[in-house]
């Protein structure tokens, strides 16, 4: 088989997994610093998919265009749900917590199944059946757009943890609680801010995937399970290692699928989960406890 | 130890009994004899109105609505709400009752139960194979008569089922006709493939029909050598890696089982990565020509070929249901959900016919009357409706429909042709 078939099935393998690297970077973040697993996490991200099928059904706005109202407004329903729901049980033990998450998940599934009933919706975009050459690699258009998205987006967060006065002081709460308190640190807004950027990242993984796929409220479940793969995969808590697992993910699934068989991809990544978890517990680039 | 709890439960049984004659003058016997006598009077009661009456048949209608097969699984209730409509102005006396299976084998199981529980004297459904088994055996543990409006894995009417009727063709049936017609069209054209690849579903439909090819492939003389075959799971959400491997083997011509979802992201993705075979064909499945592929895929969606059972425009039956559908959703184009809608209402007049010659819903009886069913007048083409000793009706016609101008039309065979068939199909970037 020649190799550039090999490429161009990587190639989109590696920009899919980009955006499940996305996807999987907005729960990594919440655990990360508010230390608690958001069960509702593909639930936000398919709040943002119908958010931008609306928009480009509605009022012909390209999904890509859409993320930042879609980010603003899953922003407000993190913030929102973090104070006030999700803070009250912060101290409480994690079942309670799990609990918590998964009745709101069940609500947002069924909330959307009533709104927008069962069937699948997308978003056309005028450029759905291109694709960009380059050597001999052929892209298809969206991927790239898709993917593109997403190494901005992870971009534009590791500089506001990195180089912004809020994100050290976010990046503070996750190292010790205590201290930033001690500083004078608003640490309950500053969780809830958190949470608001995880939900606004999903959010956006969510206006890029329906790119890629079409949306229907039962897809919330998948994709929260698809984000803990890859955050497991990557490492709980690390932002580059949700990116990294995204990837190895992505390809995984669709080299598995084309050197053997297609119904096997969603073996691979199980497989590469369990292999992680016996070889390296804490993920690929996380850290010991 | 046995003895011993005898003998304690004999004494306690003394103690009650002696309280209970003194409080309420009766044995704990009578009062057993008591409660088993009013539960008796409770179902016979409530299970008499439904035999005594015999006014109406009450059909339970078993279908996907919501989920991966929500989108098939509501074309057919189409056909369903048109058969409530239809029927009674036709004299059939008919009340549907609703399920979702949610497109889940275990769900379509417990709502046939459900069903069965609010009266249904009939179950028609449940679009898919696996459904449809897991309902077939419920139907057949209770004794209630099962007519399959779409279901094509074969073991449905082979493992001597009793109260299944099946009027929608085997795999084999499907897979042999639809393969039959690819030499018909490519005589007609005379053009021939030297090469195919076969994409499939990986479930109880999908493999029933790559079941089927492989058996009925060798002896059906081909143009080209036994296609390789690709599965993926259906509730995949991306196809790219299986066009991807579809487009590497250099198959000329693509052979597909699909449903509407799978089938749009198959030609979206072929458009994509430039792959341009001679035809996409599919031997008997759906899909290609329902109204969400040509909503999605626009002039992508033209010159696909579907072999399959289709409707007979020319059947006054057919008229009254088209007519009625356009009634009830003026919005829509009754060829993108004909199949659907056909299969379906046929299913529920099956049930109809049968009751009305029964006279009774009573299940032997309707199983009965549906074994002896002769419909002449019905709305998908082939000979007239009834059911061998396995409960299957092999008389169902396949044609060759070929999307022009986003309508499905159909091309062979020739004495119902309203066209004549494009073969191979123009590029997909050669498209006005």
């Amino acid at each position: 088989m020649p190799l550039d078939l090999y490429l161009n099935v990587a190639a989109g393998g590696l920009l899919t997994g980009l955006v499940y690297g996305l996807a999987a970077l907005g729960l990594s973040v919440i655990f990360g610093v508010v230390r608690i697993v958001n069960f509702a996490h593909g639930e936000l991200m398919v709040i943002g998919m119908y958010a931008a099928v609306l928009a480009a059904g509605s009022l012909s706005i390209d999904p890509l265009l859409a993320t930042p109202v879609v980010a603003g407004l899953l922003f407000a329903v993190g913030y929102g749900l973090q104070r006030g729901l999700v803070n009250r049980f912060i101290d409480r033990p994690d079942h309670m917590q799990f609990i918590l998450l998964v009745g709101i998940a069940m609500m947002i599934v069924n909330g959307l199944l009533i709104v927008f009933g069962p069937d699948s919706r997308n978003a056309q975009v005028s450029y759905a059946f291109d694709a960009i050459e380059i050597g001999p690699l052929l892209l298809d258009t969206v991927r790239v757009y898709a993917g593109g998205g997403a190494l901005t987006v992870a971009a534009l967060l590791f500089f506001f943890f990195r180089c912004t006065l809020t994100g050290k002081a976010i990046r503070a709460c996750a190292d010790n609680q205590l201290g930033a308190r001690v500083v004078g640190l608003n640490v309950e807004r500053l969780y809830a801010f958190t949470f608001g950027l995880g939900a606004a990242t999903a959010g956006i993984a969510g206006c890029l995937m329906t790119l890629l796929v079409d949306v229907r409220p039962q897809l919330a479940p998948e994709y929260t399970l698809l984000s803990f793969i890859v955050v497991i995969v990557g490492g709980l808590g690390s932002m580059g290692g949700a990116l990294l697992g995204g990837v190895l993910i992505g390809i995984s699934e669709a080299m598995a699928g084309f050197i053997l068989l297609p119904s096997m991809k969603s073996m691979f990544s199980y497989g590469l989960l369990i292999l992680v978890l016996l070889l390296r517990p804490q993920g690929l680039l996380g850290k010991r406890p | 130890m046995l003895a011993t709890r005898r003998w304690f439960g004999a004494q306690m049984d003394t103690v009650v009994t002696g309280r209970n004659e003194e409080r309420l003058g009766l044995t704990r016997r009578d009062f057993g004899k008591a409660t088993l006598a009013a539960s008796a009077a409770a179902v016979v009661l409530t299970r008499a109105p439904a035999f005594a009456q015999d006014t109406v048949l009450k059909v339970g209608v078993l279908l996907p609505r919501s989920g991966y097969l929500a989108q098939p699984g509501q074309a057919c209730q189409r056909g369903a709400d048109i058969a409530a409509t239809l029927l009674p102005e036709l004299g059939f006396r008919v009340e549907v009752l609703n399920a979702d299976t949610e497109s889940n084998p275990d769900v379509a199981r417990s709502r046939a139960e459900k069903l069965i529980q609010d009266g249904a004297q009939v179950i028609v459904g449940a679009f898919d194979s696996g459904q449809t088994t897991a309902a077939a055996q419920v139907c057949e543990q209770r004794g209630i008569p099962l007519v399959v409006n779409i279901a094509a894995a074969p073991q449905l009417t082979e493992q001597g089922y009793r109260t299944i009727f099946r009027n929608f063709p085997t795999s084999p049936t499907l897979v042999g006709n639809g393969l039959a017609l690819m030499k018909d069209l490519f005589a007609t054209t005379g053009t021939t493939p030297r090469s195919a690849v076969f994409l499939h579903a990986n479930d109880t439909f999908g493999q029933a029909n790559k079941a089927a090819l492989d058996k009925l492939f060798p002896t059906l003389d081909m143009p080209f050598p036994m296609p390789e075959a690709i599965s993926y799971d259906p509730k995949a959400q991306d196809l790219a890696v299986e066009v991807a491997k579809a487009r590497a083997t250099g198959a000329e011509l693509v052979i597909v089982t699909t449903r509407a979802n799978d089938a749009i992201m198959i030609v979206r993705e072929m458009v994509k990565q430039r792959y341009e075979p001679m035809a996409v064909v599919s031997p008997g499945s759906p899909g290609m020509y329902d109204e969400q592929f040509y909503k999605v895929l626009g002039k992508y969606s033209d010159y696909c070929i579907s072999n399959l059972p289709w409707y007979d425009p020319k059947s006054p039956l057919a008229r009254k249901v088209e007519k009625t559908f356009k009634d009830k959703f003026p919005s829509d184009r009754f060829e993108g959900y004909a199949f659907n809608v056909g299969f379906t209402f046929e299913a529920v007049l099956i049930a109809a016919d049968a009751f009305k010659r029964a006279g009774t819903g009573e299940p032997a009886a309707l199983l009965d009357a549906l074994r002896q069913t002769n419909l002449s007048e019905k709305i998908m083409l082939g000979g007239p409706i009834q059911f061998d000793a396995k409960g299957q009706n092999n008389a169902i016609a396949s044609a060759c429909v070929q999307n022009f101008k986003l309508r499905p039309t159909v091309v062979l065979p020739k004495e119902n042709a309203e066209a004549a068939p494009v073969f191979p199909m123009p590029g997909w970037q050669k498209r006005a």
